[in-house]
């Protein structure tokens, strides 16, 4: 049957009947105009997250503590980036251009990770982003990579697999401080402080508070709830933090015996809604140093596009 | 100096360079013009700074101290780099034009260092050799294309190669006791390798559309500038002092810390 003679109901009982046998929805297939935006504004997002995150680890490079370290840091940010590139080119797929997300990037317009709008103080972030910030990334991206859309679904595994990386390159710097002096271990246990309530954070709003989750779900968007994602990270991370004496900062927080799960204290999550409005402690920072690099890296984009069109030229 | 001196002092000019470098490609990551360039230039930071590594380790092998100490525990003045790889990034036109004045530098000395009599040396050269003919084949790509796109592009290619030219000359300032180990075929002559650079990199700026500052006759290249020197005497600028410090900050913070 012709998919241009089918009504809208039973185009969309179709796509849902395709997404329920855990088919994957590819770039020319029929979906919904709401999961195309959906899925532009998650992939866009997730995109934005990358580039914006290579800021606040990037700021260390110069000063990373011996060749080991510092290779291995420019390694990652260089991942992001990569990861940024791949995502941009999923979200391509739906209709919507690279430059396009940038530009309502540098707009205000498109939003990123709450997350990556916190300092970095010292050394020990680098790591606690990596253990912490990327682990929690993993547990989502591990969900995604099980969702409905194949371009994400396939670049997650990839990312996924090069987070893993990062999250162990994070443990063993903050390993060694650990076990370093007084000081050092001082240091890993100050940066658990400024990062666990931001990355509880970053998995997103309660379940309680997001109006589109059913419909998310049943579009395999998402596969799982946030709140369900914050509990697996939880149950994650605490005990590899605490097997090496590192302490979350959360009184409250206990190994539930009937449950099978770690109590804990939730975020202010409006914190995380003025964060993501825009008003956190390094939102402005972090725009500007997009804004400038982009700005900057006009004339080059430019440039390149007119030495390709005049290599394809025809010679005359 | 003997021959044993002449090759840890050549080593540590030839690290020194590669580390400064890489240093310094390494601001671009996150801030680069585009991804493909953050990708790029990461990428190059990272081989510059492992091949620092692997030429500090047969230093050490000659009994020098190990890499990290030689990197991140040297104080500034005791660093042998030339001028032109402390320079500030500036602009990505100069980004672009020193790399690729340093990566053909880097090839032709390669040539010559692969065949070195001296195993650990020819051994290195041979397997650095294939990393920086993809840095060249990217680096002189986009000389090419920025060279002759805009005016703007034109504008900014060209006053990169006038800045970075006499630069660049200071890649082959004569390195202390260079003469021991070019009768031992060890090395090549930093004279050689200065001829050749002008005969590869001329032709390549011409068909580029920007102008070099040299003369040309009878198939001869030579230089019409003065050579930027002082690095291989350990004079640097204040330039250097500023990387320094901000790259053994963390390293230096707490006496006898493992990172």
């Amino acid at each position: 049957m012709d998919v241009r003679e089918r009504t809208y109901e039973e185009k969309i009982t179709e796509f849902e009947a395709r997404i329920a046998r855990g088919e994957k929805i590819e770039p020319g297939d029929w979906m919904p105009d709401e999961y195309r935006k959906q899925l532009i504004r998650m992939i866009g997002q997730h995109a934005h997250s990358e580039i914006v995150g290579m800021l606040p680890e990037g700021k260390w490079i110069p000063h990373a503590p011996g060749f080991r370290r510092k290779l291995t840091l420019i390694a990652k940010v260089q991942d992001e980036a990569g990861h940024g590139q791949l995502l941009y080119r999923a979200a391509e797929t739906l209709g919507k251009s690279r430059e396009e997300m940038l530009e309502e990037l540098l707009e205000g317009k498109a939003k990123y990770s709450n997350v990556f709008n916190y300092p970095t103080p010292t050394w020990a972030d680098v790591g606690m982003i990596g253990w912490l910030v990327d682990g929690a990334a993993v547990v989502n991206q591990r969900m995604i990579a099980k969702s409905s859309y194949g371009p994400y679904a396939r670049a997650m595994k990839r990312i996924c697999f090069e987070e893993s990386f990062h999250i162990k390159q994070g443990q063993d710097l903050l390993i060694k401080m650990v076990y370093g002096t007084e000081e050092q271990k001082q240091m890993a246990q100050d940066a658990l402080n400024r990062w666990w309530h931001p990355t509880l954070m970053m998995l997103g709003m309660p379940d309680s508070d997001s109006p589109h989750l059913e419909k998310l779900k049943r579009w395999g968007v998402k596969v799982k709830t946030n709140d369900e994602l914050r509990q697996e990270f939880i149950d994650l991370v605490v005990p590899q933090l605490k097997s090496v004496g590192l302490n979350p900062p959360d009184d409250n927080l206990y190994y539930d015996e009937k449950t099978g799960h770690w109590h804990f204290t939730e975020p202010d999550y409006n914190e995380l809604k003025r964060v993501i409005k825009g008003d956190g402690p390094c939102n402005k920072e972090r725009m500007e140093a997009r804004r400038k690099a982009h700005e900057e890296g006009r004339w080059v984009r430019q440039a390149l596009a007119v030495a390709k069109h005049k290599r394809e030229a025809p010679a005359v | 100096m003997n021959k044993n001196e002449a090759i840890q002092t050549y080593l540590l000019a030839l690290a020194d360079d590669e580390l400064i470098l890489g240093h310094r490609d390494a601001e671009w990551t996150g801030h680069a013009p585009l991804i493909e360039e953050d990708i790029a230039f990461s990428n190059i930071a990272q081989d510059e700074i492992g091949h620092a590594q692997a030429l500090l380790r047969i230093y050490e092998s000659l009994g020098g101290n190990d890499p990290d100490t030689m990197g991140f525990l040297r104080d500034a003045d005791e660093f042998t780099c030339c001028h032109f790889v402390q320079m500030p990034k500036g602009d990505w036109a100069y980004t672009i034009v020193r790399q690729f004045f340093f990566d053909a530098a880097e090839i032709i000395r390669l040539r010559y260092l692969k065949n070195s009599t001296y195993e650990l040396i020819r051994e290195l050269a041979a397997k650095i050799y294939p990393e920086e003919q993809y840095h060249l084949l990217h680096t002189q790509g986009n000389v090419e294309r920025l060279g002759d796109a805009t005016e703007e592009s034109r504008r900014r290619m060209q006053r990169a190669v006038d800045e970075a030219f006499e630069q660049a000359l200071g890649l082959f300032e004569k390195i202390p006791g260079e003469d021991v180990l070019i009768d031992e075929k060890i090395i090549p002559d930093s004279r050689t390798l200065e001829a050749e650079w002008l005969q590869f990199v001329t032709p390549v700026l011409k068909r580029s559309g920007l102008q070099s500052p040299v003369i040309e006759t009878n198939g001869t290249v030579e230089s019409n500038v003065e050579p930027l020197y002082g690095g291989r005497q350990k004079k640097h600028t204040e330039h250097l002092h500023k990387i320094i410090e901000d790259m053994q900050k963390v390293y230096r913070m707490i006496p006898g810390a493992k990172w």
